[in-house]
């Protein structure tokens, strides 16, 4: 997310980097830079004036202009201007609330509603919380039947009575919590726009019959100018808690649901990251800000990884690292661990420096690469995965036919896989760069051989990583 | 209810803020003493204000208030210069749909998550049945939870036939048999739900060129059409998204939804400016009756009428 904007101040900052004496013109030209990028970005025209204004004033400071590394002084400045318009505030529920928690969804249509609602009761199960879910929306045809299919994927309990009246379906499923020990509600409603007076009123009428302590309005992080008005209205009908930030990991670059932040005054509580239901994540405000300017999101991407890497699994392949016995089934797991952690497009986006590197059209990591290099391990035999230097032209071939590859990939892999180990090997004696708690190895060997057809060059990407 | 009237009702409220704001603009710039004299810059800035805030983004708002600023001092009026600009944008792509007389004629409906592709499909079927057609629907959402569901509804309340497929099955199977059932029972033309999907998904767009081999495998020439439902509120990610699923599955034109609430669908000059893809239908309301073919006259009339 937020790619092309990061790839736009990214841009202005290497202009500005390695500046001796920056000069006011140089400093108005990178903000004009930077007011389109935001513009094209969706973020409120007004916000981007101010914001502009903000940096420009404390950019021309001669104190700035005068020190020794004015280009860094500059982007710390927007660093810090975009942290302002961020809020503060770190994402989540309200701190406080009466037990059953109540957490009601609101927004416009097709912003994600409901699929945030079951998104949200994964994730409060996995916190070991007993949430409810129901559905007021009978106006959507088969919303009820979508609220009550995702539940089951997500194997949160589904309230469902016979009434079609919102109001005693979300009263209902309070008392239902209260009755059998649920500890949060999740009430979805129906989209509705801020203008529509009477669906108003009728949120209104649920929001005061279950007393939510969360009020979860739900955002499309594709929404242009318009969010602020929407959101602002909500806000002042219903009251609103805390924003959800749907549709992520596309590229829309979120900035008219970041303005609602700034404007309305709201902070951002999840952001909706992927279409698994496992794909819901706290909002960092600092960790979104270095993306956008290209510092990458080591802890985000660690914390993926800590959920994706089964502990005791990752000990025992340091030690193989250490005694250099790492073979391909542990190269096949090492993958499959990818594949927990989400489309690999995602994972590389939080690395610092990947950021620019997803660029080149012709390295763009794919999952389809990945599931064929899977193939190739999943057609060898046990023994050839132990000793992969057993694998002679013959096997070769049938591990090609096997797998519906060709020789050609089959070798590639091979050749990749020894490079690898050897490298795995350098770091496991040498002691490998601690990356973070629970890291234990780095997942950049995937990237390596997820671009067969491309020789790798030497500082490639699986170079950079390494060496971080 | 013609177009105009039920855009003007949609976009009456829509427009009130942009349209106020417009005319303080007009009012100042339109009186004969400035009309004579070169636009101000604060002029040029609530116009440009004007148009971002309507999402017309940057390229399209540029060539309008160059445009605008160029002939300004010949006196004409900047209501109409705007005006006019906007409709020249539109007219530069203002192309009739595209029919080569194939029968079933198969539209493809495509798009992000929530745009409103499924309510789309049913009131164009009642729009179609509405003019003497007789509409086949096919429901290849087959990953949304209920999505083959909620067709179902649509289908029955346009009082149209419906080809569905049960949940993950493979969607190109689903539009093959809807295209050889339409044509058994002569139904014509076939309109077709995908799933939504975000653009920069590269296996799930992969699956919209599947449907799109396997159509043209059971009718010649298929897809003969590819709508991409827009929503109005959408900000610049819209022109990402129109230029790749136009890479994709080859997008004929948008369908803008939504633009009965205070967004103003301005994505859609950027499309028409940047892309040259033209705008067929809009929705305007929640109800069947609510969707309209587009017409840019009318559109940009209704934007800048004067008095409501």
């Amino acid at each position: 997310m937020f790619e092309s904007l990061s790839t736009r101040i990214q841009e202005v900052f290497k202009s500005l980097r390695g500046e001796v004496r920056l000069t006011t013109e140089q400093v108005e030209a990178a903000l004009r830079e930077i007011r389109l990028a935001l513009l094209e970005a969706d973020v409120n025209f007004n916000v981007v004036k101010a914001f502009v204004d903000r940096v420009r004033d404390r950019a021309m400071d001669q104190a700035v202009l005068r020190s020794l590394t004015p280009g860094q002084q500059v982007i710390k400045i927007v660093r810090d201007e975009l942290l302002a318009l961020f809020g503060e505030a770190e994402g989540g529920l309200t701190k406080h609330a009466p037990t059953p928690r109540v957490v009601l969804f609101l927004g416009l249509q097709g912003s994600g509603k409901t699929t945030t609602a079951a998104k949200l009761g994964r994730w409060l199960a996995r916190q070991g919380r007993h949430p409810l879910m129901v559905s007021t929306d009978v106006r959507r045809p088969a919303a009820i039947e979508q609220l009550a299919v995702l539940g089951e994927k997500a194997d949160i309990r589904v309230f469902a009575p016979e009434t079609r009246d919102p109001v005693a379906r979300a009263g209902g499923a309070l008392a239902e919590a209260k009755a059998k020990g649920f500890d949060t509600v999740l009430v979805d409603t129906a989209g509705r726009l801020h203008i529509d007076e009477e669906l108003m009123d009728e949120l209104l009428a649920i929001r005061n019959a279950v007393q939510p302590s969360d009020l979860l309005y739900v955002a499309d992080a594709m929404t242009g100018q318009d969010a602020i008005k929407s959101a602002g209205e909500f806000n002042r009908r219903i009251g609103v808690t805390g924003v959800v930030l749907t549709k992520l990991d596309g590229d829309a670059r979120g900035g008219a649901a970041l303005s609602v932040v700034s404007v309305v005054g709201v902070p951002i509580a999840f952001v909706g990251s992927g279409e698994r239901l496992e794909d819901l994540e706290l909002f960092h405000p600092d960790r979104i800000v270095s993306r956008m300017l290209g510092m990458g999101d080591v802890l985000s991407l660690i914390e993926k990884a800590e959920q994706a890497f089964d502990k005791e699994e990752a000990e025992a392949l340091q030690e193989k690292l250490r005694k250099n016995e790492f073979t391909l089934d542990d190269f096949r797991s090492q993958l499959r661990t990818i594949k927990r952690m989400g489309p690999l497009e995602s994972v590389l986006g939080m690395i610092p420096g990947l950021g620019d590197l997803k660029q080149l059209a012709e390295n763009k990591p794919d999952d389809k690469q990945m599931a064929r290099v899977e193939a190739i391990i999943c057609s060898m035999t046990p023994e050839e995965r132990r000793d992969h230097a057993m694998i002679n032209g013959s096997r070769r071939r049938r591990i090609a036919a096997g797998s519906g590859t060709s020789v050609e990939e089959v070798n590639r892999l091979l050749k990749q896989f020894t490079e690898m180990r050897r490298v795995l090997a350098m770091i496991g004696q040498g002691g490998m760069p601690r990356l973070g708690r629970g890291m234990k190895l780095p997942p950049a060997p995937s990237k390596a051989v997820a671009v067969p057809g491309k020789k790798r060059k030497k500082g490639g990407p699986w170079g950079l990583i390494k060496t971080r | 209810m013609g177009f105009f009237d039920r855009l003007r009702d949609g976009l009456s409220r829509t427009t009130q803020q942009i349209f106020d704001r417009f005319d303080e603009i007009v009012r100042r710039a339109d009186d004969e003493v400035q009309q004579a004299k070169p636009i101000d810059v604060d002029t040029v800035e609530a116009l440009e204000e004007l148009l971002i805030s309507a999402d017309v983004g940057v390229a399209a708002t540029e060539r309008i208030v160059a445009a605008v600023r160029e002939r300004a001092r010949r006196g004409e009026s900047l209501r109409d210069l705007v005006k006019q600009e906007i409709r020249t944008i539109f007219e530069a792509v203002d192309a009739p749909p595209a029919t080569n007389g194939q029968s079933p004629h198969v539209t493809l409906i495509v798009g992000v998550n929530g745009t409103g592709k499924t309510t789309t499909i049913g009131k164009l079927a009642n729009l179609l049945k509405a003019s003497g057609k007789q509409p086949l629907v096919c429901a290849a959402d087959t990953f949304r939870a209920a999505a083959v569901e909620q067709l179902e509804i649509w289908a029955k309340r346009a009082q149209v036939d419906i080809v569905r497929a049960r949940e993950g099955a493979d969607p190109a199977s689903v539009v093959f048999e809807a295209i050889q059932s339409g044509r058994a029972r002569g139904r014509d033309p076939i309109l077709v739900d995908t799933a939504g999907r975000l653009h920069t998904r590269t296996n799930l767009m992969s699956e919209l060129d599947k449907i799109r081999r396997v159509a043209a495998r059971a009718t010649e020439g298929a897809p003969h059409e590819v709508l991409l439902v827009l929503d109005a509120t959408v900000g610049q990610n819209g022109l990402a998204q129109a230029r790749e699923f136009t890479n994709v599955a080859g997008v004929t034109g948008i369908v803008l939804t939504k633009l009965d609430g205070t967004a103003k669908g301005g994505i859609a000059v950027a499309i028409a400016h940047d892309l040259k893809l033209p705008i067929r239908y809009v929705g305007v309301g929640e109800g069947i009756d609510d969707l309209v073919p587009f017409s840019p006259q009318e559109y940009v009339d209704a934007l800048f009428q004067e008095k409501w």
